[in-house]
């Protein structure tokens, strides 16, 4: 009796010995503990070592191997192949980004635009080291601490249609990033970074399609970030042109 | 992305249904507003207008735009939470509140509307 | 914020969200399917209609749920048509929505006052 197989369909491109992209099957064997980055990684070692792809902590925190699995934005080491067994699972790289080779993406445009929001604690003041740490109470800290939690993994990215639509669009995990220094009590910097996210395709782009959520491994609920960031610009707008006075 | 994007996956697919309500919600508002006009207009125009909106197409026509209407307070009322993070004190109120609440809301003012109206 | 006047048509699209989200749905069906049925017949008469639009509470509350849910079909079916490709149309878009929905305002103010 063999061994059950599952057969993976991967995407390939090597721009170096083609101009377009292929799809190659590989037969993996099937172990319900494993998951696709399992497979890809068997395929590696095995079958075809010219398969290239990024991956790093196979455990779902460094974000470093997303990819479209059947058509859905997912870390590979955190689908498991008895979610699909036993049919083919197709494997692409992450959508709405320039592929480099095979499945690795070119991921300058997220990381030129986490940059943009300044996600760093701006402040006037740096006391000096004998007065300690900044603290701060359990709520402060839940008050942004889901919007921290994000691994950088661009899942989100792939699932945005304005983001495919239009590259220019800030996008989920940049405003959230936002987000996590605006509403942190250490912060001052709201203002600072406003110009950036109330830019032309910046978070008036988005439509709440919601699917960023959805496919949020780490459970950031960049839509929700947006949203309250839509909410406090226009408060802020109106205080802006309803009370000119009240310098911020 | 190709022009079809929205046909890709199912989420996207409701995306686009979710915001093409919007449309049937404004058409059935210009018939509303006819509607007021008609009145102005004296108990013949009124009961001429009726009669048109009796017809098949114009039957059809608000049955789907009240399905479109429900729509939109149904995915609308659920997404409320995520643009509003309330605190109570320490705690921040729990999604289900929110949603709960806008829900209780909605029923209490179509019942009224109805009161008043019926 | 300073430089985008975003926030007024998003804040009008909300606004007119929670509009038809709370009373759209009972008055379609009310005007558009009870009363054309002729279900609660005593209630769609002419006259009573009649007393009962002009009152002017229901003046502006016709107005408010005519014009706000209209800016929000403007803002929202103006980002659905960039969405469905037609991107190089952006101004022209935003100018015929929102436009439409300040040609529908004026109408219904005007219906309204003078009943």
């Amino acid at each position: 009796m063999a061994d059950p197989t599952i057969t993976l369909e991967i995407f390939r491109y090597r721009a170096e010995q083609e101009t377009e992209p292929s799809y190659q099957r590989y037969d993996v064997p099937y172990r319900d503990d494993w998951v696709v980055l399992d497979a890809i990684n068997y395929i590696k070692d095995r079958l075809d070592g010219t398969l290239s792809y990024r991956w790093s902590c196979r455990m779902g925190v460094c974000g470093s191997c997303g990819m479209m699995v059947n058509g859905v934005p997912r870390l590979s080491c955190a689908a498991f192949l008895k979610e699909y067994y036993p049919d083919p699972i197709r494997v692409e790289p992450l959508a709405n980004f320039p592929v480099e080779r095979d499945l690795v993406i070119v991921m300058d445009d997220f990381m030129e635009k986490l940059g943009s929001v300044k996600p760093w604690v701006i402040r006037d003041d740096t006391p000096p080291l004998s007065q300690g740490e900044r603290r701060q109470t359990p709520a402060q800290l839940d008050a942004f601490k889901q919007y921290s939690m994000c691994i950088n993994c661009m899942l989100c990215y792939a699932a945005c249609p304005v983001y495919g639509l239009e590259p220019r669009f800030l996008g989920p995990a940049a405003i959230a990033l936002a987000q996590r220094y605006n509403l942190d009590s250490r912060d001052r910097g709201r203002s600072e970074r406003q110009a950036v996210l109330t830019s032309e395709e910046g978070i008036w782009e988005c439509t709440l399609v919601g699917e960023c959520t959805v496919v949020c491994p780490a459970h950031v609920d960049p839509a929700g970030a947006i949203q309250r960031a839509k909410v406090s610009a226009t408060v802020d707008y109106y205080k802006d042109a309803l009370l000119p006075w009240g310098k911020r | 992305m190709p022009g079809n994007w929205w046909l890709i996956n199912r989420a996207y697919f409701i995306f686009m249904i979710r915001e093409l309500t919007s449309v049937f919600i404004a058409i059935y508002l210009v018939l509303l507003l006819i509607l007021i006009n008609r009145i102005a207009a004296g108990p013949d125009a009124y009961r001429a207008y009726l009669a048109f909106l009796a017809t098949p197409v114009m039957r059809a026509f608000h049955i789907v735009a009240l399905a479109a209407a429900l729509f939109h307070s149904i995915t609308w009322f659920t997404l409320a939470p995520k643009g509003l993070a309330v605190r109570l004190g320490e705690r921040r109120i729990p999604d289900a509140v929110i949603i709960g609440s806008n829900f209780a809301a909605w029923i209490v003012v179509s019942v009224l509307l109805a009161w008043i109206i019926l | 914020m300073k430089h985008s006047n975003e926030p007024i048509w998003w804040s009008l699209f909300a606004a007119g969200g929670v509009v038809a989200a709370l009373m759209v749905p009972v008055l379609t069906l009310l005007t558009g399917i009870a009363a054309p049925a002729g279900w609660a017949r005593e209630a769609f008469t002419y006259d009573r209609v009649a007393a009962l639009v002009s009152h002017p509470l229901s003046r502006l509350l016709l107005f408010v749920v005519i014009s706000l849910p209209l800016f929000h079909w403007a803002h929202r079916f103006r980002f659905t048509l960039v969405d469905l490709g037609l991107k190089g149309a952006r101004s022209t878009i935003a100018i015929a929505c929102y436009g439409a929905a300040v040609v529908g305002t004026v109408l219904a103010a005007f219906v309204l006052i003078s009943l």
